[in-house]
């Protein structure tokens, strides 16, 4: 359950896939157009259900309830040993490594 | 009664919106079937050089410090011929208030913006454009909106996106997340129109005078710490403006025989607009997706008339890849002690290639750095790559790169070369797209000087160019 002045984010197909621009390429003619936006949730309400928010710019926007306290997980990724090989490579060619 | 925001109704609007949007009225600059008065379009930010830097200078933006890279130039030299190699030096953009040049463009915008009385600015932005507009606007006490294009239709979002989606947030800006296709622009125009906020395009003669700055100060720092102008000013080549105002800025300075050469990374064959395609790419910035085509057709964005026009300034157009861009990234960490994102790293490849052709008395300036961190930092760039299928292995990039299926490293730094683009052959598609929008083959004597002037060529190229259009 969301309360009422919740941090939140919605989801909300703006176009489906018939009223997309002329100019879509195909695949991207087949889906919807989709938008995501966070902002302060108007009335308690049920993930899943059709709510209102106010955003930071105090617009009112109407979608899906997806997630109540978003958060980033974007990251530094995983390992890519490649990289260790140019840091070495890289120097040995320019300070001849330990040698 | 509510307005139709389907998308036909909304791009029906597009003129009335964004004369309101801008607080500029385009038409006044037209006067032929095909020309129109740039210049005059420039002047109208009312801005000298001088007062832009005030502007600037007010919120902690430009003046940024150029660095020398001296063991990327010592690596540099050891693949030219002797007496070959000039020192590369980086206009270390990154140290912005919101970490890269785009703060140059957004100071000016929102300062205009503010001074017409909006309440708000917006910008349709992927990339760090909108932390600088979201950042400046929070300095300014304006409110901000950011439209990104962020997702494929899985809900799989670019991290390099998201990350500026973060960094907008950590601003106070409003950020509006899109999947991938042209209705950026719609849905853009249609916040835009039930805000009433200013449209602090990208494109805007304000945008593009900020800019100028940045070329004025590399040959003023060039002068004062080695003597004489830069032989090379290498800019990342995306939608044109940093090329535009860069070279705009080199001129101001009397810098003329300064060469400005435009990089990209080549992702041919991806298609930018593609579902499909978009998690296909290792970073979304500086590439061939943008750089052509708002080469050679500028006034496709988000104005009716783009202040940015590269074809007017590049003398070269070079292409490096994906690969080469991971790691010369990955050298100015390990080798010169500075973690740098993607952006400026792109002209720094080619620069790490065109030094070679150059004299060692000689110096070349990549003309940017931008910020890195999560989601936009080498290592999940190609971790995302990796988790997307694209095969990652050394070899040489210039023989095995194959955009959206594989990334190649170089095999030793011997193997990042550029490799130049047909600046002819895209004056020429610029003058094609040029006549088929005017419906005109037989342009006036004053609309084939004004395409001379856009292509950086002559009216005889011109001439010759239309006739085998016939």
């Amino acid at each position: 359950m969301a309360k009422k002045g919740d941090w939140v984010r919605i989801h909300r197909v703006v176009l489906d896939a018939a009223g997309r621009a002329p100019s879509c390429p195909e695949d991207t003619a087949k889906v919807p157009l989709e938008m995501w936006v966070k902002g302060f949730l108007m009335a308690d309400a049920e993930i899943g259900d059709e709510v209102e928010v106010e955003t930071a710019t105090n617009r009112i926007e109407h979608g899906t309830l997806i997630e109540v306290n978003p958060y980033y997980t974007h990251s530094y990724g995983q390992f890519v040993p490649e990289l260790v090989q140019i840091d070495k490579q890289l120097r040995e060619i320019l300070f001849g490594g330990d040698k | 009664m509510a307005l139709a925001k389907d998308y036909a109704s909304v791009m029906g609007r597009n003129n009335e919106i964004m004369k309101e949007a801008m607080g500029l009225d385009y038409n006044q600059f037209e006067s032929g079937e095909m020309r129109f008065d740039y210049e005059g379009l420039m002047a109208a930010t009312g801005y000298t050089l001088e007062e832009i830097q005030r502007v600037q200078s007010l919120t902690g933006v430009g003046n940024t410090p150029m660095l020398e890279l001296r063991n990327l130039t010592a690596l540099a030299r050891k693949y030219a011929k002797p007496g070959f190699g000039a020192t590369i030096l980086a206009k270390d953009e990154a140290s912005n208030p919101s970490g890269s040049f785009k703060a140059r463009r957004a100071a000016c915008a929102v300062a205009h913006a503010k001074k017409m009385g909006y309440k708000g600015v917006m910008a349709a932005t992927s990339g760090n454009y909108g932390a600088a507009v979201a950042s400046q606007a929070a300095m300014q006490g304006l409110k901000c909106i950011i439209v990104q294009e962020c997702f494929d239709s899985k809900g799989v979002g670019q991290p390099e996106i998201i990350e500026k989606a973060r960094k907008c947030e950590a601003y106070g800006a409003e950020v509006v997340q899109l999947t991938v296709g042209p209705e950026l622009f719609y849905t853009f125009l249609s916040i835009l129109e039930d805000t009433g906020y200013f449209n602090a395009s990208l494109y805007s003669p304000y945008g593009i005078a900020g800019v100028e700055t940045l070329g004025y100060e590399i040959a003023m720092q060039c002068r004062e710490k080695y003597g004489k102008d830069p032989a090379m000013v290498v800019c990342t080549s995306a939608g044109g403006g940093m090329m535009t105002g860069t070279a705009r800025g080199l001129m101001k300075a009397g810098a003329n025989n300064t060469k400005c050469v435009a990089a990209s990374i080549d992702l041919t064959g991806l298609h930018m607009a593609s579902d499909t395609a978009f998690n296909k790419k290792s970073c979304t910035t500086g590439h061939t997706g943008f750089g052509v085509p708002y080469a050679v057709d500028p006034d496709h964005s988000d104005v009716p008339r783009s202040a940015a026009r590269p074809l007017r300034y590049m003398e070269r157009y070079v292409t490096v890849k994906q690969g080469d861009v991971m790691y010369i990234t990955e050298a100015l960490a390990n080798l010169e002690g500075i973690e740098r994102g993607p952006a400026g790293n792109t002209a720094l490849a080619a620069a790490f290639s065109l030094a070679q052709e150059l004299p060692d008395t000689e110096y070349i300036v990549i003309s940017e750095t931008e910020y890195t961190g999560a989601g936009k930092h080498v290592q999940p760039q190609m971790a995302f790559a990796r988790e997307n299928g694209i095969e990652i292995k050394f070899g040489d990039p210039n023989a095995e790169d194959i955009p959206g299926t594989n990334l190649i490293l170089p095999k030793d730094p011997s193997f990042i070369k550029t490799i130049d683009m047909d600046l002819d052959h895209m004056r020429e598609s610029f003058i094609k797209k040029a006549c088929k929008k005017a419906n005109n083959y037989d342009p006036c004597e004053a609309d084939l000087e004004f395409l001379a002037v856009e292509t950086n060529s002559s009216v005889e190229f011109v001439k010759a160019a239309i006739a085998k259009l016939k």
